[in-house]
Protein backbone atom coordinates (compact mmCIF):
# COMPACT_ATOMS: atom_id res chain seq x y z
CA UNK A 1 0.00 0.00 0.00
CA UNK A 2 2.32 2.72 -1.20
CA UNK A 3 -0.58 5.17 -1.44
CA UNK A 4 -2.24 4.31 1.87
CA UNK A 5 0.69 4.88 4.21
CA UNK A 6 1.46 8.54 3.43
CA UNK A 7 -2.24 9.28 3.56
CA UNK A 8 -2.48 7.78 7.03
CA UNK A 9 0.57 9.73 8.19
CA UNK A 10 -0.94 12.89 6.84
CA UNK A 11 -4.22 12.22 8.64
CA UNK A 12 -2.36 11.48 11.86
CA UNK A 13 -0.37 14.71 11.63
CA UNK A 14 -3.51 16.72 10.95
CA UNK A 15 -5.23 15.06 13.91
CA UNK A 16 -2.38 15.88 16.28
CA UNK A 17 -2.23 19.46 15.05
CA UNK A 18 -5.99 19.95 15.46
CA UNK A 19 -5.99 18.45 18.94
CA UNK A 20 -3.12 20.76 19.93
CA UNK A 21 -4.92 23.83 18.64
CA UNK A 22 -8.06 22.70 20.39
CA UNK A 23 -6.37 22.27 23.77
CA UNK A 24 -4.46 25.54 23.43
CA UNK A 25 -7.57 27.48 22.59
CA UNK A 26 -9.91 25.99 25.11
CA UNK A 27 -7.96 25.59 28.35
CA UNK A 28 -9.88 26.55 31.45
CA UNK A 29 -13.34 26.66 29.90
CA UNK A 30 -16.25 24.34 30.59
CA UNK A 31 -17.04 21.81 27.85
CA UNK A 32 -20.50 23.32 27.34
CA UNK A 33 -19.04 26.75 26.77
CA UNK A 34 -16.41 25.42 24.39
CA UNK A 35 -19.04 23.51 22.42
CA UNK A 36 -21.20 26.59 22.12
CA UNK A 37 -18.27 28.74 21.03
CA UNK A 38 -17.52 26.26 18.27
CA UNK A 39 -21.15 26.20 17.21
CA UNK A 40 -21.29 30.00 17.26
CA UNK A 41 -18.57 30.10 14.60
CA UNK A 42 -21.30 29.17 12.16
CA UNK A 43 -22.95 32.52 13.02
CA UNK A 44 -19.78 34.38 12.05
CA UNK A 45 -19.62 32.31 8.88
CA UNK A 46 -23.25 33.03 8.01
CA UNK A 47 -22.70 36.74 8.69
CA UNK A 48 -19.60 36.90 6.47
CA UNK A 49 -21.16 34.88 3.66
CA UNK A 50 -24.30 37.00 3.68
CA UNK A 51 -22.27 40.21 3.83
CA UNK A 52 -20.15 39.05 0.89
CA UNK A 53 -23.02 37.58 -1.12
CA UNK A 54 -25.54 40.30 -0.38
CA UNK A 55 -25.31 43.62 -2.18
CA UNK A 56 -25.28 46.31 0.49
CA UNK A 57 -28.56 47.71 -0.76
CA UNK A 58 -30.21 44.46 -1.94
CA UNK A 59 -33.83 44.91 -0.95
CA UNK A 60 -36.01 42.59 1.05
CA UNK A 61 -39.08 41.42 -0.86
CA UNK A 62 -41.93 43.95 -0.86
CA UNK A 63 -45.53 42.86 -1.15
CA UNK A 64 -48.84 44.32 -2.30
CA UNK A 65 -51.68 45.68 -0.18
CA UNK A 66 -53.61 42.44 -0.73
CA UNK A 67 -50.86 40.45 0.97
CA UNK A 68 -51.07 42.29 4.31
CA UNK A 69 -51.77 40.02 7.29
CA UNK A 70 -55.01 40.72 9.12
CA UNK A 71 -53.67 38.69 12.05
CA UNK A 72 -50.18 40.26 12.40
CA UNK A 73 -48.81 38.69 15.55
CA UNK A 74 -46.97 40.63 18.25
CA UNK A 75 -44.26 39.16 20.45
CA UNK A 76 -42.04 40.26 23.33
CA UNK A 77 -43.45 43.35 25.10
CA UNK A 78 -46.96 44.03 23.95
CA UNK A 79 -47.98 46.44 26.71
CA UNK A 80 -44.92 47.82 28.57
CA UNK A 81 -45.46 48.17 32.33
CA UNK A 82 -42.78 50.88 32.80
CA UNK A 83 -44.18 53.95 34.57
CA UNK A 84 -42.52 56.52 32.30
CA UNK A 85 -43.82 54.71 29.24
CA UNK A 86 -47.35 54.64 30.70
CA UNK A 87 -47.11 58.40 31.31
CA UNK A 88 -46.08 59.05 27.69
CA UNK A 89 -48.83 56.75 26.43
CA UNK A 90 -51.42 58.63 28.51
CA UNK A 91 -50.37 61.90 26.86
CA UNK A 92 -50.39 60.45 23.36
CA UNK A 93 -46.58 60.63 23.20
CA UNK A 94 -46.77 64.45 22.96
CA UNK A 95 -43.52 64.77 24.97
CA UNK A 96 -41.80 61.70 23.48
CA UNK A 97 -38.28 62.45 22.28
CA UNK A 98 -36.06 60.37 20.09
CA UNK A 99 -32.47 61.08 21.06
CA UNK A 100 -29.60 60.37 18.69
CA UNK A 101 -26.26 60.54 20.48
CA UNK A 102 -23.05 58.64 21.22
CA UNK A 103 -20.33 58.91 18.59
CA UNK A 104 -22.02 61.67 16.56
CA UNK A 105 -20.91 65.23 15.78
CA UNK A 106 -24.33 66.78 16.39
CA UNK A 107 -26.51 64.96 18.96
CA UNK A 108 -30.21 65.31 18.16
CA UNK A 109 -33.47 65.24 20.06
CA UNK A 110 -36.53 64.83 17.87
CA UNK A 111 -40.24 65.09 18.62
CA UNK A 112 -42.58 62.77 16.73
CA UNK A 113 -43.51 65.75 14.52
CA UNK A 114 -39.80 66.30 13.78
CA UNK A 115 -39.42 62.65 12.90
CA UNK A 116 -42.44 62.72 10.56
CA UNK A 117 -40.81 65.64 8.71
CA UNK A 118 -37.73 63.55 7.86
CA UNK A 119 -37.14 61.68 4.57
CA UNK A 120 -39.55 58.75 4.82
CA UNK A 121 -40.27 55.43 3.20
CA UNK A 122 -43.34 53.20 3.07
CA UNK A 123 -42.88 49.48 2.55
CA UNK A 124 -44.96 46.32 2.75
CA UNK A 125 -42.65 43.65 4.07
CA UNK A 126 -42.65 40.25 5.70
CA UNK A 127 -41.82 40.00 9.39
CA UNK A 128 -40.09 36.70 10.19
CA UNK A 129 -40.07 35.66 13.82
CA UNK A 130 -37.20 33.50 15.04
CA UNK A 131 -39.92 31.08 16.18
CA UNK A 132 -40.79 30.37 12.58
CA UNK A 133 -43.95 32.31 11.75
CA UNK A 134 -44.28 35.21 9.29
CA UNK A 135 -46.70 38.12 9.04
CA UNK A 136 -46.85 40.80 6.36
CA UNK A 137 -47.36 44.45 7.28
CA UNK A 138 -47.13 47.95 5.86
CA UNK A 139 -44.70 50.29 7.56
CA UNK A 140 -44.03 54.01 7.16
CA UNK A 141 -41.12 55.66 8.87
CA UNK A 142 -38.09 57.92 8.73
CA UNK A 143 -35.10 56.41 6.97
CA UNK A 144 -32.32 55.85 9.46
CA UNK A 145 -29.45 56.58 7.03
CA UNK A 146 -30.25 60.25 6.33
CA UNK A 147 -30.91 60.79 10.06
CA UNK A 148 -27.47 59.44 10.96
CA UNK A 149 -25.97 61.62 8.22
CA UNK A 150 -27.63 64.66 9.80
CA UNK A 151 -26.24 63.76 13.20
CA UNK A 152 -22.84 63.11 11.58
CA UNK A 153 -21.32 59.78 12.60
CA UNK A 154 -17.81 60.04 13.97
CA UNK A 155 -15.03 58.02 12.35
CA UNK A 156 -14.94 55.44 15.14
CA UNK A 157 -18.66 54.60 15.00
CA UNK A 158 -19.27 51.00 13.92
CA UNK A 159 -22.64 50.07 15.38
CA UNK A 160 -25.97 51.71 16.13
CA UNK A 161 -27.69 50.75 19.40
CA UNK A 162 -31.45 51.10 19.87
CA UNK A 163 -32.50 51.74 23.46
CA UNK A 164 -36.11 50.89 24.21
CA UNK A 165 -38.62 52.01 26.82
CA UNK A 166 -39.92 48.55 27.71
CA UNK A 167 -38.64 46.26 30.45
CA UNK A 168 -39.12 42.73 29.26
CA UNK A 169 -37.59 40.68 32.07
CA UNK A 170 -39.54 41.98 35.02
CA UNK A 171 -36.92 44.23 36.60
CA UNK A 172 -37.91 47.88 36.93
CA UNK A 173 -34.50 49.43 37.63
CA UNK A 174 -33.87 49.85 33.92
CA UNK A 175 -31.51 46.86 33.69
CA UNK A 176 -34.19 44.78 32.01
CA UNK A 177 -34.91 47.26 29.24
CA UNK A 178 -34.98 45.90 25.72
CA UNK A 179 -32.24 46.98 23.36
CA UNK A 180 -30.84 45.93 20.03
CA UNK A 181 -27.98 46.86 17.72
CA UNK A 182 -27.06 46.65 14.05
CA UNK A 183 -23.96 47.46 12.03
CA UNK A 184 -23.64 50.40 9.65
CA UNK A 185 -24.38 48.33 6.53
CA UNK A 186 -27.86 47.62 7.86
CA UNK A 187 -28.20 51.09 9.41
CA UNK A 188 -27.76 52.77 6.01
CA UNK A 189 -29.83 50.19 4.10
CA UNK A 190 -32.66 51.97 2.23
CA UNK A 191 -35.35 49.83 3.91
CA UNK A 192 -34.06 50.44 7.43
CA UNK A 193 -36.60 52.85 8.88
CA UNK A 194 -37.89 54.10 12.21
CA UNK A 195 -41.52 53.18 11.66
CA UNK A 196 -44.22 55.40 13.19
CA UNK A 197 -47.12 54.15 11.06
CA UNK A 198 -48.38 50.64 10.49
CA UNK A 199 -51.01 50.05 7.83
CA UNK A 200 -51.37 53.82 7.40
CA UNK A 201 -52.28 54.47 11.06
CA UNK A 202 -50.08 55.36 14.03
CA UNK A 203 -48.20 52.32 15.31
CA UNK A 204 -50.29 50.38 17.89
CA UNK A 205 -48.80 49.88 21.37
CA UNK A 206 -48.35 46.14 20.90
CA UNK A 207 -46.25 46.78 17.80
CA UNK A 208 -43.99 49.35 19.50
CA UNK A 209 -45.70 52.76 19.66
CA UNK A 210 -44.56 55.36 19.02
CA UNK A 211 -41.47 54.13 17.11
CA UNK A 212 -40.09 50.76 16.10
CA UNK A 213 -37.09 49.80 14.03
CA UNK A 214 -37.54 47.94 10.76
CA UNK A 215 -34.41 46.13 9.62
CA UNK A 216 -35.94 44.00 6.93
CA UNK A 217 -33.17 41.51 6.16
CA UNK A 218 -33.08 40.16 9.71
CA UNK A 219 -35.36 38.24 12.06
CA UNK A 220 -38.05 39.84 14.21
CA UNK A 221 -36.17 40.24 17.49
CA UNK A 222 -33.81 42.73 15.80
CA UNK A 223 -36.78 45.05 15.08
CA UNK A 224 -36.63 46.94 18.38
CA UNK A 225 -39.93 48.45 19.59
CA UNK A 226 -40.59 51.54 21.78
CA UNK A 227 -37.29 53.12 20.63
CA UNK A 228 -36.39 56.32 22.47
CA UNK A 229 -32.65 56.59 22.00
CA UNK A 230 -30.24 55.72 19.21
CA UNK A 231 -26.62 55.56 20.25
CA UNK A 232 -23.67 55.30 17.86
CA UNK A 233 -20.85 53.20 19.36
CA UNK A 234 -17.46 51.80 18.39
CA UNK A 235 -18.14 48.39 19.95
CA UNK A 236 -20.90 46.60 21.83
CA UNK A 237 -18.91 45.34 24.83
CA UNK A 238 -20.09 48.11 27.17
CA UNK A 239 -23.77 48.01 26.22
CA UNK A 240 -26.05 45.83 28.32
CA UNK A 241 -24.18 42.58 29.01
CA UNK A 242 -22.05 43.01 25.93
CA UNK A 243 -23.62 40.82 23.27
CA UNK A 244 -25.48 43.53 21.41
CA UNK A 245 -29.08 42.85 22.38
CA UNK A 246 -31.59 41.82 25.02
CA UNK A 247 -32.03 38.24 23.74
CA UNK A 248 -28.40 37.98 22.68
CA UNK A 249 -27.44 38.72 26.31
CA UNK A 250 -30.00 36.49 27.96
CA UNK A 251 -30.72 33.57 25.66
CA UNK A 252 -27.60 33.57 23.48
CA UNK A 253 -29.55 34.41 20.32
CA UNK A 254 -27.40 35.24 17.30
CA UNK A 255 -26.48 38.91 17.03
CA UNK A 256 -26.62 38.59 13.27
CA UNK A 257 -30.12 37.34 12.57
CA UNK A 258 -30.08 37.13 8.78
CA UNK A 259 -30.77 33.41 8.84
CA UNK B 1 -27.74 -22.00 -9.21
CA UNK B 2 -27.03 -25.74 -9.62
CA UNK B 3 -27.27 -27.59 -6.32
CA UNK B 4 -24.10 -29.50 -6.94
CA UNK B 5 -21.77 -26.52 -6.55
CA UNK B 6 -21.31 -24.74 -3.26
CA UNK B 7 -21.04 -21.00 -3.51
CA UNK B 8 -17.82 -19.23 -2.62
CA UNK B 9 -17.81 -15.94 -0.80
CA UNK B 10 -15.62 -13.30 -2.29
CA UNK B 11 -15.11 -9.76 -1.12
CA UNK B 12 -15.60 -7.09 -3.72
CA UNK B 13 -14.52 -3.50 -3.22
CA UNK B 14 -17.85 -1.73 -3.12
CA UNK B 15 -17.48 1.69 -1.43
CA UNK B 16 -14.67 4.16 -2.03
CA UNK B 17 -13.06 5.97 0.89
CA UNK B 18 -14.88 9.16 -0.17
CA UNK B 19 -18.26 7.41 -0.11
CA UNK B 20 -17.61 5.82 3.29
CA UNK B 21 -16.29 8.98 4.92
CA UNK B 22 -19.02 11.27 3.58
CA UNK B 23 -21.69 8.65 4.37
CA UNK B 24 -20.91 8.65 8.09
CA UNK B 25 -20.41 12.41 8.33
CA UNK B 26 -23.72 12.83 6.55
CA UNK B 27 -25.44 10.37 8.90
CA UNK B 28 -24.22 12.34 11.93
CA UNK B 29 -25.10 15.72 10.39
CA UNK B 30 -28.60 14.57 9.39
CA UNK B 31 -29.30 13.18 12.86
CA UNK B 32 -28.30 16.46 14.55
CA UNK B 33 -30.12 18.50 11.90
CA UNK B 34 -33.29 16.46 12.37
CA UNK B 35 -33.35 16.68 16.16
CA UNK B 36 -32.31 20.34 16.36
CA UNK B 37 -34.81 21.00 13.56
CA UNK B 38 -37.59 19.57 15.69
CA UNK B 39 -36.42 21.83 18.56
CA UNK B 40 -36.79 24.83 16.21
CA UNK B 41 -40.15 23.55 14.94
CA UNK B 42 -41.37 23.34 18.55
CA UNK B 43 -40.91 27.11 18.94
CA UNK B 44 -43.97 27.44 16.69
CA UNK B 45 -45.48 24.02 16.17
CA UNK B 46 -47.65 24.92 13.20
CA UNK B 47 -47.20 24.91 9.42
CA UNK B 48 -48.80 27.03 6.70
CA UNK B 49 -48.82 27.46 2.93
CA UNK B 50 -47.94 30.72 1.19
CA UNK B 51 -45.95 33.81 2.07
CA UNK B 52 -47.32 34.35 5.57
CA UNK B 53 -48.74 32.50 8.54
CA UNK B 54 -52.52 32.18 8.59
CA UNK B 55 -52.63 31.59 12.31
CA UNK B 56 -56.24 30.41 12.48
CA UNK B 57 -55.75 27.91 9.64
CA UNK B 58 -52.48 25.95 9.85
CA UNK B 59 -52.46 22.76 7.76
CA UNK B 60 -50.54 21.05 10.55
CA UNK B 61 -50.43 22.04 14.21
CA UNK B 62 -49.51 20.44 17.51
CA UNK B 63 -51.10 22.06 20.53
CA UNK B 64 -52.09 21.41 24.11
CA UNK B 65 -55.78 21.75 24.88
CA UNK B 66 -57.98 21.27 27.91
CA UNK B 67 -60.35 18.32 27.92
CA UNK B 68 -62.57 17.99 30.97
CA UNK B 69 -60.12 20.16 32.89
CA UNK B 70 -57.08 18.06 31.98
CA UNK B 71 -54.49 19.06 29.37
CA UNK B 72 -54.21 16.82 26.35
CA UNK B 73 -52.00 16.89 23.25
CA UNK B 74 -53.82 17.57 20.01
CA UNK B 75 -52.49 17.24 16.47
CA UNK B 76 -54.57 18.83 13.74
CA UNK B 77 -53.89 17.84 10.18
CA UNK B 78 -55.86 19.50 7.41
CA UNK B 79 -58.66 20.42 9.81
CA UNK B 80 -58.92 16.93 11.33
CA UNK B 81 -58.07 16.67 15.03
CA UNK B 82 -56.31 13.75 16.66
CA UNK B 83 -55.56 13.23 20.33
CA UNK B 84 -51.81 12.61 20.60
CA UNK B 85 -51.10 13.07 24.31
CA UNK B 86 -47.64 11.81 25.25
CA UNK B 87 -46.35 12.17 21.69
CA UNK B 88 -47.35 15.40 19.95
CA UNK B 89 -48.62 18.60 21.59
CA UNK B 90 -48.35 17.53 25.22
CA UNK B 91 -45.70 15.16 26.54
CA UNK B 92 -43.05 14.49 29.17
CA UNK B 93 -42.47 12.34 32.23
CA UNK B 94 -45.40 11.80 34.57
CA UNK B 95 -45.75 14.87 36.77
CA UNK B 96 -43.58 17.00 34.49
CA UNK B 97 -45.67 16.99 31.34
CA UNK B 98 -45.63 20.13 29.27
CA UNK B 99 -47.03 21.67 26.13
CA UNK B 100 -44.58 21.01 23.32
CA UNK B 101 -44.80 19.95 19.67
CA UNK B 102 -42.40 17.02 19.52
CA UNK B 103 -41.45 15.16 22.73
CA UNK B 104 -38.13 15.74 24.53
CA UNK B 105 -36.52 12.51 23.28
CA UNK B 106 -36.88 13.70 19.69
CA UNK B 107 -35.37 17.15 20.11
CA UNK B 108 -31.87 18.50 20.65
CA UNK B 109 -31.42 19.77 23.28
CA UNK B 110 -34.19 17.86 25.04
CA UNK B 111 -35.30 20.85 27.06
CA UNK B 112 -36.85 23.85 25.38
CA UNK B 113 -33.86 25.83 24.02
CA UNK B 114 -34.48 27.56 20.72
CA UNK B 115 -31.15 29.42 20.62
CA UNK B 116 -29.04 26.28 21.19
CA UNK B 117 -31.20 24.39 18.71
CA UNK B 118 -30.51 27.08 16.11
CA UNK B 119 -26.77 27.07 16.83
CA UNK B 120 -26.64 23.30 16.36
CA UNK B 121 -28.81 23.45 13.26
CA UNK B 122 -26.90 26.23 11.51
CA UNK B 123 -23.51 24.70 12.39
CA UNK B 124 -24.39 21.22 11.16
CA UNK B 125 -26.04 22.74 8.11
CA UNK B 126 -22.53 23.83 7.07
CA UNK B 127 -21.15 20.35 7.85
CA UNK B 128 -23.97 18.84 5.76
CA UNK B 129 -23.46 21.22 2.82
CA UNK B 130 -19.65 21.01 2.66
CA UNK B 131 -19.75 17.24 3.11
CA UNK B 132 -22.48 16.90 0.49
CA UNK B 133 -20.57 19.03 -2.02
CA UNK B 134 -17.44 16.96 -1.42
CA UNK B 135 -19.36 13.74 -2.07
CA UNK B 136 -21.21 15.06 -5.11
CA UNK B 137 -18.17 16.52 -6.84
CA UNK B 138 -16.26 13.29 -6.16
CA UNK B 139 -19.18 11.16 -7.33
CA UNK B 140 -19.61 13.13 -10.54
CA UNK B 141 -15.93 13.59 -11.43
CA UNK B 142 -14.93 10.09 -10.33
CA UNK B 143 -17.75 8.44 -12.28
CA UNK B 144 -19.46 6.89 -9.22
CA UNK B 145 -22.74 8.58 -10.04
CA UNK B 146 -22.79 7.47 -13.68
CA UNK B 147 -21.23 4.04 -13.15
CA UNK B 148 -22.85 2.82 -9.93
CA UNK B 149 -25.98 4.87 -9.35
CA UNK B 150 -27.42 5.70 -12.74
CA UNK B 151 -30.01 3.11 -13.86
CA UNK B 152 -29.09 1.10 -16.92
CA UNK B 153 -31.52 0.60 -19.78
CA UNK B 154 -32.23 -3.04 -18.89
CA UNK B 155 -33.01 -2.11 -15.28
CA UNK B 156 -35.69 0.31 -16.41
CA UNK B 157 -37.74 -2.24 -18.37
CA UNK B 158 -41.22 -2.55 -16.79
CA UNK B 159 -40.86 -6.32 -16.48
CA UNK B 160 -37.59 -6.01 -14.62
CA UNK B 161 -38.93 -3.25 -12.40
CA UNK B 162 -41.93 -5.36 -11.48
CA UNK B 163 -39.80 -8.38 -10.63
CA UNK B 164 -37.57 -6.26 -8.38
CA UNK B 165 -40.61 -4.95 -6.53
CA UNK B 166 -41.99 -8.48 -6.07
CA UNK B 167 -38.58 -9.81 -4.96
CA UNK B 168 -38.16 -6.99 -2.45
CA UNK B 169 -41.66 -7.56 -1.11
CA UNK B 170 -40.67 -11.19 -0.49
CA UNK B 171 -37.39 -10.02 1.01
CA UNK B 172 -35.42 -11.91 -1.64
CA UNK B 173 -32.26 -10.00 -2.39
CA UNK B 174 -29.61 -10.40 -5.04
CA UNK B 175 -26.88 -12.77 -3.96
CA UNK B 176 -24.56 -13.72 -6.79
CA UNK B 177 -23.13 -11.74 -9.67
CA UNK B 178 -26.22 -9.54 -9.69
CA UNK B 179 -25.25 -8.27 -6.22
CA UNK B 180 -22.16 -6.65 -7.67
CA UNK B 181 -24.28 -3.68 -8.69
CA UNK B 182 -27.13 -1.79 -7.05
CA UNK B 183 -30.58 -2.95 -8.01
CA UNK B 184 -33.00 -0.49 -9.56
CA UNK B 185 -34.97 0.17 -6.36
CA UNK B 186 -31.74 0.97 -4.51
CA UNK B 187 -30.63 3.26 -7.31
CA UNK B 188 -33.96 5.03 -7.36
CA UNK B 189 -33.97 5.55 -3.60
CA UNK B 190 -30.36 6.74 -3.44
CA UNK B 191 -30.70 9.09 -6.41
CA UNK B 192 -33.96 10.47 -5.05
CA UNK B 193 -32.32 11.28 -1.74
CA UNK B 194 -29.01 12.54 -3.16
CA UNK B 195 -30.35 14.59 -6.05
CA UNK B 196 -33.84 15.60 -4.88
CA UNK B 197 -34.51 15.43 -1.14
CA UNK B 198 -31.17 16.62 0.25
CA UNK B 199 -30.83 19.57 -2.18
CA UNK B 200 -34.48 20.39 -1.43
CA UNK B 201 -33.64 20.53 2.29
CA UNK B 202 -30.86 23.03 1.62
CA UNK B 203 -32.92 25.23 -0.70
CA UNK B 204 -36.05 25.31 1.45
CA UNK B 205 -33.84 25.99 4.47
CA UNK B 206 -32.19 28.93 2.75
CA UNK B 207 -35.61 30.24 1.71
CA UNK B 208 -36.47 30.73 5.37
CA UNK B 209 -33.52 33.10 5.81
CA UNK B 210 -34.54 36.77 5.39
CA UNK B 211 -30.97 37.59 4.36
CA UNK B 212 -30.90 34.87 1.71
CA UNK B 213 -34.29 36.14 0.47
CA UNK B 214 -32.79 39.54 -0.35
CA UNK B 215 -29.82 37.77 -1.95
CA UNK B 216 -31.87 35.31 -4.02
CA UNK B 217 -35.52 36.42 -4.29
CA UNK B 218 -36.13 33.65 -6.87
CA UNK B 219 -35.95 31.15 -4.01
CA UNK B 220 -39.09 32.62 -2.46
CA UNK B 221 -40.86 32.39 -5.82
CA UNK B 222 -39.64 28.84 -6.43
CA UNK B 223 -41.34 27.59 -3.27
CA UNK B 224 -44.25 30.09 -3.39
CA UNK B 225 -43.44 31.79 -0.10
CA UNK B 226 -41.46 31.45 3.10
CA UNK B 227 -44.17 29.57 4.97
CA UNK B 228 -44.51 27.13 2.05
CA UNK B 229 -40.75 26.64 2.19
CA UNK B 230 -41.00 25.89 5.91
CA UNK B 231 -43.73 23.31 5.21
CA UNK B 232 -41.72 21.72 2.37
CA UNK B 233 -38.64 21.65 4.63
CA UNK B 234 -40.70 19.68 7.15
CA UNK B 235 -42.17 17.33 4.52
CA UNK B 236 -38.79 16.65 2.89
CA UNK B 237 -37.32 15.94 6.34
CA UNK B 238 -40.17 13.49 6.99
CA UNK B 239 -39.44 11.73 3.68
CA UNK B 240 -35.76 11.48 4.62
CA UNK B 241 -36.77 9.88 7.92
CA UNK B 242 -38.90 7.40 5.96
CA UNK B 243 -35.93 6.69 3.69
CA UNK B 244 -33.63 6.12 6.68
CA UNK B 245 -36.12 3.74 8.31
CA UNK B 246 -36.41 1.67 5.12
CA UNK B 247 -32.65 1.94 4.54
CA UNK B 248 -31.90 0.60 8.02
CA UNK B 249 -34.48 -2.16 7.65
CA UNK B 250 -32.87 -3.21 4.36
CA UNK B 251 -29.42 -3.12 5.94
CA UNK B 252 -30.60 -5.54 8.60
CA UNK B 253 -32.62 -7.81 6.29
CA UNK B 254 -30.04 -8.11 3.52
CA UNK B 255 -27.09 -8.92 5.79
CA UNK B 256 -26.31 -6.62 8.70
CA UNK B 257 -22.58 -7.29 9.13
CA UNK B 258 -21.83 -7.50 5.44
CA UNK B 259 -23.45 -4.13 4.89
CA UNK B 260 -21.85 -2.46 7.89
CA UNK B 261 -18.41 -3.82 6.99
CA UNK B 262 -18.77 -2.57 3.44
CA UNK B 263 -19.52 0.95 4.66
CA UNK B 264 -16.48 0.85 7.01
CA UNK B 265 -13.78 -1.07 5.12
CA UNK B 266 -15.32 -0.86 1.67
CA UNK B 267 -15.41 -4.66 1.20
CA UNK B 268 -18.73 -6.35 0.43
CA UNK B 269 -19.14 -10.11 0.29
CA UNK B 270 -20.99 -11.72 -2.56
CA UNK B 271 -21.53 -15.39 -3.32
CA UNK B 272 -20.30 -16.75 -6.60
CA UNK B 273 -20.26 -20.29 -7.96
CA UNK B 274 -17.21 -22.29 -7.02
CA UNK B 275 -14.31 -21.84 -9.37
CA UNK B 276 -15.67 -18.58 -10.69
CA UNK B 277 -13.92 -16.52 -8.05
CA UNK B 278 -10.59 -15.17 -9.17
Amino acid sequence: MSKGAPRRNWLKAAGVALTGLWLAGCRGKSPGKIADEILMRAETLNFRVQRIGLRRDALAREFSLDDISQDFRSNGSIDPPDADYRAHLAKGFADWRLVIDGLVERPMSLTLADLRAQPARTQITRHDCVEGWSSIGQWTGARLGPLLDKAGLKQEARFVVFHCADSLDGTTDGSGRYYESIDLVDAFHPQTILAYDMGGAPLPVRHGAPIRLRVERQLGYKHAKYVHRIEAVADLAHIGRGKGGFWEDRANYEWYAGI
Amino acid sequence: MPATTTPDRILVYRHSLLTRLTHWINALALLVLLMSGLQIFNAHAALYWGQKSTFARPWLAMTAELKEGRPIGVTSLGGRKLETTGLFGYSGKEGAREARGFPAWATLPGRRALATGRHLHLFFAWVFVLNGLTYLSGAILGGHLRRDLWPTRDQLRPGHLWREIVDHARLRFHKGEAARRYNILQKGAYLGVILVLLPLMLLTGLTMSPGANAFAPWLVDLFAGRQSARSLHFIAATLIVVFVVVHLAMVVLSGLWNNIRSMITGRYAIEVEAGEAT
